[in-house]
């Protein structure tokens, strides 16, 4: 579970968020949504520790990142995957060697197991094993983001940090990887939060969803909440996304 | 203004140095990427070494036998001319100067598209130190491959001066090998050695410095490459003079 508890963040004087708390749970699929510039980012890099934040605490099942020296810290990010935007593999490692490259640099694992345990990732996100020589420019932005998922879940990480999965995917395969995701958080019982502005993400595989706009938290809830909300934000956000959603169809 | 400026970049440089001296988190890692490093930036130096070693040394040998044309002067006082200029300075700073043009802009746009393509934040997230990570290995290779190149790049140079007082007839074989036994002082090669690495130091660590603090775009790396051949470039005259000031007076 992390729990994000009145958390501040700054930017050149800028206040960006402004005490943001909420908590994600074990075993199921969080969501941040809200428009882009909103604060969603900001949130989970904060969350993920990638920015350090002025006020708040983050907690990572009790134990407080904000509080951590970098020894502390460096040893829980072993416990973290994060799927970025961009899919972020390394250009010049082959799509065997990115999966494998977190358990190269941590795992005692011999280097034949390594191989192994590797492919088991890249079979469990449905990529062939032709793939595997492959490098990040060779393959679609599709099985970018599977090696990316590939790559996070090798260490069997505790947390699970998605940032627009689904960004610059079409439909079906943004599907097929909200799939994988929620598939994999409900196998492994990981706490897992994802970054999107996808209403199709929001309905299929949203949980507990928060709703965040100029960086402050709106509204929370479950998908079943979602339609019946009051927040003028939140109805506002969903009804200009269904109305793209239709335009597209 | 400038001053402060010039003080907050050198402050964080020493900051990133202070990360990137740190303990590795894997040797093994370390070794197989400092090897790969060698290779990158000295082995696929030695071309343009070669070439410009070979010319630059013919150039100097046509000019002293040109300038040094006196009855009182003895001819092979152009083979120890060519022979100081070579070992001194040519091969030391000007081939660092190149090599800062050449190595300086590969190390900045390689991290610095690792910057804007998030696989910096992707080695943080996995609680690897990136900044180690990255230029730790490209500055030992440099360390290490930089001085071989000069020692080649001096052979290569008196070689050129050599072949091109054979060609145009201008110093006998006999008078620019004598010339190169003149008064040798092992001692100069040491210098040019030590000041080589200190150089290959600036080149790997100020580029790698550059590339790391890129944000932004595209347009931002291309800049970061400028500022950091320009910056190097302007340390290694500056060390330059410092290091003769200090072991040749």
């Amino acid at each position: 579970m992390i729990e994000a508890k009145d958390i501040f963040k700054t930017f050149n004087g800028r206040t960006v968020m402004h005490g943001v708390s909420s908590t994600f749970e074990d075993g199921k699929t969080n969501l941040i949504i809200g428009k882009s510039g909103s604060g969603k980012t900001v949130l989970l890099k904060s969350l993920v520790g990638l920015y350090e934040v002025e006020l708040g605490a983050i907690l990572y099942d009790g134990r407080d990142t904000t509080r951590m020296g970098r020894r502390e810290r460096l040893k829980l990010r072993q416990e973290i995957g994060m799927i970025f935007q961009g899919s972020a593999l390394f250009d010049y490692m082959t799509v065997l060697e990115n999966v494998r490259f977190p358990l190269d640099m941590f795992s005692n694992l011999t280097a034949a197991e390594r191989d192994k345990r590797a492919k088991e990732c890249l079979r469990r996100v449905n990529l062939e094993a032709t793939a595997d020589s492959l490098f990040p420019a060779q393959i679609s932005g599709g099985m970018q983001k599977r090696v990316a998922i590939a790559r996070a879940i090798v260490q069997e990480p505790r947390y699970l940090f998605c940032d627009e999965p689904n960004s610059g995917l079409d439909p079906v395969t943004s599907g097929v990887i909200d799939s994988l995701i929620s598939e994999i958080t409900h196998e492994s019982g990981i706490t897992t939060i994802i970054n999107t502005h996808d209403m199709n993400s929001v309905f299929t595989i949203g949980e507990h969803i928060v709703f965040i706009e100029s960086g402050h938290k709106k509204w929370e809830g479950t998908q079943d909440d979602i339609l019946k909300s009051d927040c003028p934000e939140l109805n506002a956000f969903m009804s200009s996304a269904v109305r793209i959603m239709k335009m597209g169809k | 203004m400038i001053i402060g400026q010039a003080f907050d970049l050198l402050g964080r440089y020493c900051r990133f140095m202070w990360q990137v001296l740190s303990k590795p988190e894997k040797w093994s890692v370390f070794g197989q990427r400092t090897l790969q490093e060698i290779y990158k930036l000295g082995v696929d130096s030695l071309g343009i070494v070669t070439l410009i070693s070979f010319f630059v040394g013919a150039v100097v040998t046509i000019q002293m036998a040109n300038n040094l044309d006196n009855p009182f002067i003895p001819t092979y006082t152009i083979g120890y001319a060519s022979r100081e200029t070579i070992v001194l300075e040519f091969s030391s700073t000007i081939v660092c100067l190149i090599l800062a043009g050449k190595v300086g802009s590969n190390i900045s746009s390689e991290i610095g598209t690792m910057r804007i393509t998030e696989q910096i934040d992707a080695l943080d997230i996995m609680g690897i130190n990136s900044a180690a990570f990255l230029a730790a290995p490209k500055v030992l290779a440099m360390v290490i491959s930089v001085p071989l190149l000069v020692c080649y790049s001096m052979c290569i140079g008196i070689v050129g001066g050599w072949v091109s007082g054979l060609a145009t007839g201008m110093v006998p074989s006999d008078d620019f090998v004598y010339g190169l036994h003149f008064t040798f002082k092992s001692f100069y090669i040491f210098y040019s050695l030590f000041k080589s690495t200190l150089f290959a130091f600036i080149i790997a660590s100020v580029s790698s410095f550059f590339g790391y603090n890129v944000s932004g775009g595209a347009l931002d790396v291309g800049r970061a490459s400028t500022k950091s051949v320009v910056v190097s470039c302007i340390s290694i005259l500056m060390v330059n003079l410092l290091v003769t000031q200090l072991m040749l007076t």
